[in-house]
C-alpha cells in the first residue's frame, strides 16, 4: 500500500479545525483504539515469550524442530522473494514502458492472489498435485512429492507473496514514463545498461518497499502453507506452523518464544518500511522543488 | 500520450511480457483454474448438496457476519485514526503512524495465539470482561475482534492520503461564508471522503471473509457455532473430500470477486469525484 504523502503541515487556524475539546477527544479515541488493538497484543507476545526467563526462551528457539522450521521458512523466502522480484521487474517493464491491449486486465490478474483466501491459495495446489489431484497419479508414478513436502510449501509461498513487488513498481514505472530510457538508447546505451543505469535508480525505493512487504508475507504466511504442509515436524514445518503445533500441545511459553521471533521480524519490517517511505518522500520533495 | 502505433526504441517488450504471462499462468492462473474444473465435473446437485448443508450455511453466515461487523468497527475507528493522523499534531505521531501497518507485518498465526491468550477467560483482557459477563474467546465476538485486528490498516491507509490531499481552501471559503465547523464537516468533508471510506470498508471486509490464521485459534471451532468457512475447507480437504472443499471455496471466491469488482467501481467513482 504505497502512497506518496504530501508532507504539508498546516496551522490549526481558528474555524478551520475542531474545538480543542473535540480534538482531544478524537485523538484520545484514536490512540486508545490503537493501544488496545495493536500495542497490547505486541506487548503480550514478548511478555508471554519470556515468562520462564531467558533459559526457557533460548531452549525453545534453539530446539532442533524450531531450527528446522526456521531453516524451512528462510528457504521458502529465499526462493519466493527473488522469483517474485524478477517477475515484478519484468511485469513493470512491460506494463510501464509499453502500450498494449489488455493491460488493465493484466494488472487486475496480478492482484488476484490478494483476493483469494489463504486457505484456497493452498488448496489449489492440493487439487493440482495432491494424491487425488489432477497430476497426482503421474507424480506418484514418478515418485515426486510436491504436496506435503517442501516444493508445495515453496509454491504456496510464491503464490501468496506474488503481487507485492509488481504492484509497488508498476505505478512508479508508469509515472516516470520512458523518455529517459529512450534518450539513453538513442545516445547508444545497450538495453541492459539502460535498465541498470537509468531505470533502476528511479525504481529502487519502490523495489525495496515491495521486497520488504513480499518477504514479510513469505516468512509469515500461515493459511496457505498450512494446507500444503502436512505438518511433519522437522521436515515440512515453517515457523508459523511450528508456533501452531507448540500452542496446540499447550507448550504456550515455547509457542510465544518462537512467535516472538516472527514478531521481531514484523518490527524490523515496519522500521525498514518507514525508512523507505521517508526516503521516497524526500526524493519526491527534491523532484518537486 | 497515445503511442500505440509507434514502435518503441526500448527493448525487451516481447521478453518481459512473455515472461510475465508465463509466470502468471504457471503460478496463479493454472492453479486457480482447478477450482472451476473441479466444479464442472461435480454436477449441480452434488454442488448444492454441499453448499446447502446446514453446517456450511452456518459457516458462511458466521464468516460474512463477523467480517461485516469487523469492517464496520474498522470503518468507524479507522476514520477517526486517519483524521487524527492526517490533521493533528501530537508527540510520537510518526511512531504511531508506522505502527498502523503492524497487522500487515505480523504473521497471522502470531496474532491468533496472542489474541486468544489476551481474551481467554484468564487473560489480561478476558478476565475483566469475564467478570462483566462478556465472553470473548471461543465466541463470534472473539472472531470479530481478530478480524478487526487484521483489517485495521485498510480503512486508515485508504482514507489518510485522501484527507491529506483535501484542499483547505474549500474549507476556508465555506468558513468565511459563515458555515460552522459542523456544516463544513458534514456538507463538504465527509461527502468527499465517502468513496475512499467505502473502498477501505470493502477491502477490510474482503480480507476478513477469507481470513484463517488469526481466527482459527480464538474461534474454538465448534460446528454450527464458531466454525468459519476457511476452516471447513481444510476439514473437507483432510477427509479427501476435494469436491466438497471446492464447492465451499467457489462460493467464497464469488463473494471475494464481487467485492473486488465493487472496489474497482468505487475507485473509478472516487477518482472521477477527485477530478471534479
Amino acid at each position: 500500500m504505497a502512497h506518496v504523502q504530501t508532507g504539508r503541515t498546516r496551522d490549526p487556524k481558528k474555524g478551520l479545525t475542531e474545538p480543542t475539546a473535540i480534538r482531544w477527544l478524537l485523538t484520545a479515541t484514536a490512540l486508545g483504539f490503537l493501544f488496545l488493538f495493536l500495542a497490547v497484543p505486541l506487548i503480550a507476545v514478548f511478555t508471554e515469550a519470556f515468562r520462564l526467563g531467558w533459559q526457557g526462551y533460548l531452549s525453545a528457539v534453539t530446539e532442533p524442530d524450531a531450527m528446522a522450521a526456521l531453516r524451512l521458512t528462510l528457504t521458502a523466502a529465499i526462493i519466493a522473494v527473488p522469483a517474485n522480484l524478477i517477475f515484478g521487474v519484468a511485469a513493470a517493464w512491460a506494463i510501464g514502458k509499453f502500450q498494449f491491449r489488455g493491460k488493465q486486465l493484466l494488472i487486475t490478474l496480478i492482484d488476484l492472489p490478494f483476493a483469494v483466501s489463504p486457505v484456497i491459495s493452498g488448496m489449489v495446489f492440493v487439487l493440482l498435485f495432491g494424491r487425488q489431484g489432477y497430476l497426482g497419479p503421474w507424480l506418484t508414478d514418478h515418485d515426486i512429492r510436491i504436496v506435503f513436502a517442501v516444493p508445495g510449501i515453496v509454491l504456496a509461498t510464491i503464490f501468496v507473496s506474488f503481487p507485492f513487488v509488481a504492484r509497488e513498481i508498476i505505478p512508479v514505472m508508469e509515472a516516470t514514463g520512458s523518455q529517459e530510457e529512450e534518450a539513453a538508447r538513442v545516445l547508444g546505451a545497450g538495453g541492459f545498461q539502460t535498465f541498470l543505469r537509468v531505470t533502476l535508480p528511479n525504481i529502487k525505493w519502490g523495489l525495496l518497499y515491495g521486497v520488504i512487504l513480499c518477504n514479510a508475507r513469505a516468512m509469515g504466511e500461515f493459511g496457505a502453507v498450512s494446507v500444503v504442509s502436512g505438518h511433519i515436524r522437522g521436515l515440512t514445518n515453517t515457523l508459523p506452523l511450528h508456533v501452531e503445533i507448540l500452542y496446540n500441545e499447550y507448550q504456550f511459553q515455547a509457542a510465544f518464544a518462537v512467535a516472538s521471533l516472527l514478531a521481531f521480524l514484523a518490527l524490523v519490517t515496519l522500521v525498514l518500511k518507514t525508512v523507505v517511505e521517508y526516503r521516497t518522500k524526500q526524493v519526491n520533495v527534491d523532484v518537486g522543488n | 500520450m497515445k503511442r500505440v502505433a509507434r514502435r518503441s526504441v526500448l527493448p525487451g517488450f516481447r521478453l518481459t511480457l512473455g515472461f510475465t504471462l508465463f509466470y502468471l499462468c504457471l503460478i496463479v492462473l493454472l492453479p486457480l483454474l482447478t477450482l472451476p474444473a473441479r466444479t464442472a465435473t461435480m454436477g449441480w446437485s452434488a454442488m448444492w448438496a454441499t453448499i446447502g448443508d446446514p453446517r456450511v450455511v452456518a459457516s458462511y453466515k458466521l464468516s460474512v457476519g463477523a467480517a461485516l461487523a469487523a469492517a464496520a468497527i474498522n470503518a468507524l475507528f479507522g476514520l477517526v485514526v486517519a483524521w487524527v493522523l492526517a490533521r493533528y499534531q501530537f508527540p510520537g505521531k510518526r511512531v504511531v503512524d508506522a505502527f498502523i501497518d503492524l497487522p500487515f507485518a505480523l504473521p497471522t498465526a502470531v496474532a491468533g495465539i496472542t489474541l486468544t491468550t489476551l481474551y481467554a477467560p484468564n487473560g489480561w483482557l478476558g478476565a475483566p470482561l469475564e467478570r462483566m459477563g462478556i465472553k470473548v474467546a471461543f465466541t463470534p465476538l472473539g472472531i470479530t475482534i481478530a478480524l478487526v485486528f487484521i483489517g485495521l490498516p485498510f480503512v486508515v491507509r485508504t482514507l489518510q492520503p485522501v484527507i491529506e490531499d483535501l484542499d483547505v481552501e474549500i474549507e476556508e471559503a465555506a468558513t468565511s461564508l459563515g458555515a460552522t465547523r459542523g456544516q463544513v464537516l458534514t456538507r463538504i468533508i465527509l461527502p468527499y471522503l465517502y468513496p475512499a471510506w467505502l473502498t477501505g470498508f470493502a477491502l477490510a471486509f474482503a480480507r476478513a471473509v477469507g481470513e484463517y490464521g488469526s481466527v482459527v485459534f480464538i474461534s474454538g471451532n465448534m460446528p454450527m457455532r464458531t466454525e468459519i468457512s476457511p476452516l471447513l475447507i481444510i476439514t473437507k480437504l483432510e477427509q479427501y473430500d476435494y469436491a466438497g472443499a471446492t464447492a465451499i471455496a467457489v462460493v467464497m471466491l464469488l463473494i471475494s470477486f464481487s467485492l473486488l469488482l465493487t472496489v474497482n467501481a468505487l475507485q473509478g467513482w472516487s477518482s472521477r469525484k477527485l477530478a471534479q
